[in-house]
């Protein structure tokens, strides 16, 4: 029957007056239903609610269209001989309480639709069978069919509140003057889309230094992806060969280096690298070079370093990873393959590497993703450094890199926002594309 | 399917199997001397961060001495203190949520577990540091920013979001027959009691990679603590405290010191990664499957 589905329209038009009572008060309906004290909670977190509007909601609401405009004064005190100060409006706090504040309301708005279907489908079960579940009953089937509620809910909570809500906070002020330039710390207004304008733009300097980023970081991503991906490949067939003796021991070298805490290894790897450096200096010693060699000095050297390292780290990870996978390889498309004459080069590129680039399309992508928003690497290692006089980004920074010296050290929050916006439409469009092109995404049914 | 050429090897065949043994050895010298290294220079005798020769000329204990005893200007033993704390903490409450969370997406069926595992992506897609920029603003609004308040927010920015990071054991629970459930389902078990007596003791190699990354997790990251910690130096964490001691106004003093401390923090965590890293490989070829 039509009226039997369980939806606000149906509550709205044929519940009976306690289900149609709980669109104003909401818990009426379960109270009305023989289910006292869920209703009453629910009752609560209504009256919760209007407080919370009342007394700082609304006032929050409002603020957002002009996020304040009474700047912070100095007052000269006649009596006192000083200057005093009286509290401006904080751009950056109102801002933070009217995202918090549509939260709420998101969220109360939620709750009203959950309790309102609920509140009919209480009615339509007494009507059926004439008992609902006690409130004891319901608490047991917490910890039995519903397990996941009670499993889920802190786990949740904490996504909405330290990721969700930081995450549209953020995003929020790509839209706003908020930034250091022009002193618009303390007071920043609605900017529109001029903070977009000025990073897509490629004649301003913002504009310029923006789309050099993007292409290091695209050509970063590739080579550090790949070039792990494929070196790691051969290491772990070069251990797995049949000859080779002594596996557990090779397997053994590469993993220790990577089980030292990569931020240590990155800051040893630094300083070894500096001008005056271990590495210099042994190739000094050895008199292999007169002078040292300029690894983060010069911009070009910096970046194929910094690749190199990467390598170095990258490689016992994908060893580590894809050994498995490797050898679940049907031996026959080997032996036949053989049979043909084919030699161990052309093995590797016509039987494993598509073999495995079909299996581990998700592994490629969640790297590829990784790498770029790979902040401990450019971070420790370069510093993003090279830096040219008048940009805020260096030769070797990548988006993230850069979006943290905006924020944290220029505090630039806008440009910074609109920074991590891009990365992230970046990001989508390529996991996107190579996911529905990818052979694991048309077989994804068959691997569920 | 030629058993006598593969007993004896033919000259080609010994000489590619030199070739390839050496290399391996030549690149087992080359991951391996980064480490080495450090570990000379943490008992080296001479200071400062840079010396005219590749190997220390004199060999101390005084930097592991100093680096434990001298609490004036860099608090090591504190930093030590301060990250011990917040990792275990993080331990209990990561570990709790990320098998809650795995468990509820491998073993039950409910509308909302599409829509999160979707969630759950595209969060992913976000540069991770986004959200720390704005997390700060919102603990600096409940007042966990200044202080030993630091502590507890440290402890939340490290836990709350590894609901997020389900994957792994997500995959894992997927291996385990569900048939094992019905059976104790049967039996009237609860769910609750499926997944404590029955998937937990299961899982011990999930749990215990759990419990060993998010324990680790602490030690290691110095880009949250940095953010959050700011200029607190009493409530640095071991990272920040490294990273402090390879800036200009310390490196001279601290160097030998760092490489001593990098050393004390690397040897539990290596210990503790080469001993989990099975159920990484197994976690990951789950993960790869689907």
């Amino acid at each position: 029957m039509e009226n039997n589905r369980i939806n606000v329209k149906n509550a709205l038009l044929h519940g009976d007056l306690f289900t149609k009572l709980s669109a104003v008060l909401m818990g009426i309906g379960m109270i009305g239903h023989k289910q006292v004290t869920k209703g009453c909670i629910v009752f609560l977190f209504e009256i919760a609610f209007i407080f919370y509007m009342l007394s700082t909601g609304i006032h929050s609401l409002s603020m957002m269209p002009s996020l304040g405009d009474r700047a912070q004064e100095k007052i000269w005190n006649e009596a006192k001989q000083i200057y005093e100060y009286t509290a401006g409006d904080n751009s950056q706090q109102i801002l933070l309480a009217g995202v918090v504040t549509c939260f709420v309301i998101a969220a109360i708005i939620v709750l009203w639709v959950l309790q309102l279907r609920f509140s009919y489908k209480l009615q339509l079960q007494l009507k059926e069978k004439g008992s609902v579940p006690t409130f004891k009953e319901d608490i047991i089937s917490l910890f039995d069919k519903n397990l996941h509620i009670t499993l889920m809910t802190l786990p949740c909570l904490g996504i909405l509140v330290f990721n969700i809500v930081p995450l549209v906070y953020m995003i929020s002020m790509a839209f706003t003057t908020y930034s250091k330039e022009d002193e618009h710390l303390m007071l920043f207004d609605w900017d529109g889309l001029h903070q977009f304008q000025r990073v897509l733009n490629m004649n301003g300097n913002i504009g310029r230094q923006f789309w050099h980023v993007l292409g290091w970081t695209i050509v970063w991503a590739i080579f550090a992806t790949f070039l792990n991906y494929i070196l790691g490949m051969i290491l772990a067939m070069v251990i797995n060969r049949k000859d080779t003796k002594w596996k557990g021991l090779w397997r053994f070298c590469f993993i220790l280096s990577i089980a030292v805490p990569q931020f240590v290894t990155l800051m040893i790897m630094n300083i070894m690298l500096q001008p005056s450096g271990a590495i210099n200096v042994l190739l000094q010693n050895l008199g292999l070079i007169t002078s040292p060699l300029p690894f983060w000095q010069n911009a070009m050297w910096a970046r194929i370093t910094i690749i190199v390292i990467n390598i170095w780290i990258g490689i016992p990870y994908t060893m580590l990873q894809i050994t498995g996978i490797l050898q679940n390889i049907p031996s026959e498309l080997y032996e036949a393959a053989k049979m043909d004459g084919a030699g161990p080069v052309k093995i590797f590129f016509k039987i494993t590497l598509p073999y495995m680039l079909f299996v581990t399309t998700p592994y490629l992508i969640s790297s590829f993703v990784g790498n770029i928003n790979n902040f401990g690497v450019i971070y420790l290692l370069s510093g993003g450094g090279p830096t040219y006089v008048g940009d805020t980004a260096g030769q070797t920074d990548l988006l993230v890199t850069w979006l943290y010296k905006l924020t944290v050290d220029q505090q630039y929050y806008n440009l910074g926002a609109v920074i991590g916006i891009m990365t992230f439409v970046i990001l989508t469009i390529v996991t996107l594309v190579t996911y529905r092109n990818s052979g694991s995404y048309k077989n994804e049914e068959a691997f569920m | 399917m030629n058993e006598v050429a593969k007993n004896q090897l033919s000259p080609r065949r010994k000489l590619i199997n030199f070739l390839v043994h050496l290399l391996l050895a030549i690149l087992s010298v080359i991951w391996l001397l980064p480490i080495f290294w450090i570990i000379l220079t943490s008992f080296r005798a001479e200071p400062g961060a840079y010396t005219n020769t590749f190997l220390p000329q004199g060999y101390t204990f005084n930097n592991y001495i100093k680096l434990f005893t001298d609490r004036n200007v860099l608090n090591f033993p504190k930093m030590f203190m301060n990250t011990l704390i917040i990792a275990i903490f993080t331990c209990i409450f990561s570990t709790f949520f990320v098998l809650s969370v795995s468990y509820s997406l491998s073993r039950m069926r409910f509308a909302f577990r599409k829509p999160y595992m979707n969630i759950a992506m595209i969060l992913g897609l976000f540069p991770g540091f986004m959200a720390m920029v704005a997390q700060y603003f919102i603990l600096k609004a409940m007042g966990l920013t200044e202080g030993s308040m630091i502590r507890i927010g440290l402890i939340i920015v490290y836990s709350a979001c590894t609901g997020l990071g389900f994957q792994i054991a997500k995959g894992f629970f997927d291996t385990i027959p569900r048939s094992i459930d019905e059976a104790a389902v049967m039996d009237g078990a609860t769910q609750w009691q499926v997944f404590t007596r029955i998937t937990m003791p299961l899982s011990k190699p999930i749990v215990i990679y759990t419990v060993m990354t998010s324990f680790i997790a602490p030690w290691v990251d110095f880009v949250f603590a940095k953010v959050i910690c700011r200029a607190n130096a009493d409530q640095f964490t071991v990272a920040i405290g490294l990273w402090n001691m390879l800036q200009k106004e310390y490196i001279y003093q601290w160097y030998t010191c760092f490489a001593a401390g990098a050393v004390v923090i690397s040897i539990p965590i290596a210990i503790l990664f080469i001993y989990m890293q099975r159920f990484y490989v197994e976690g990951m070829s789950g993960a790869v499957k689907g």
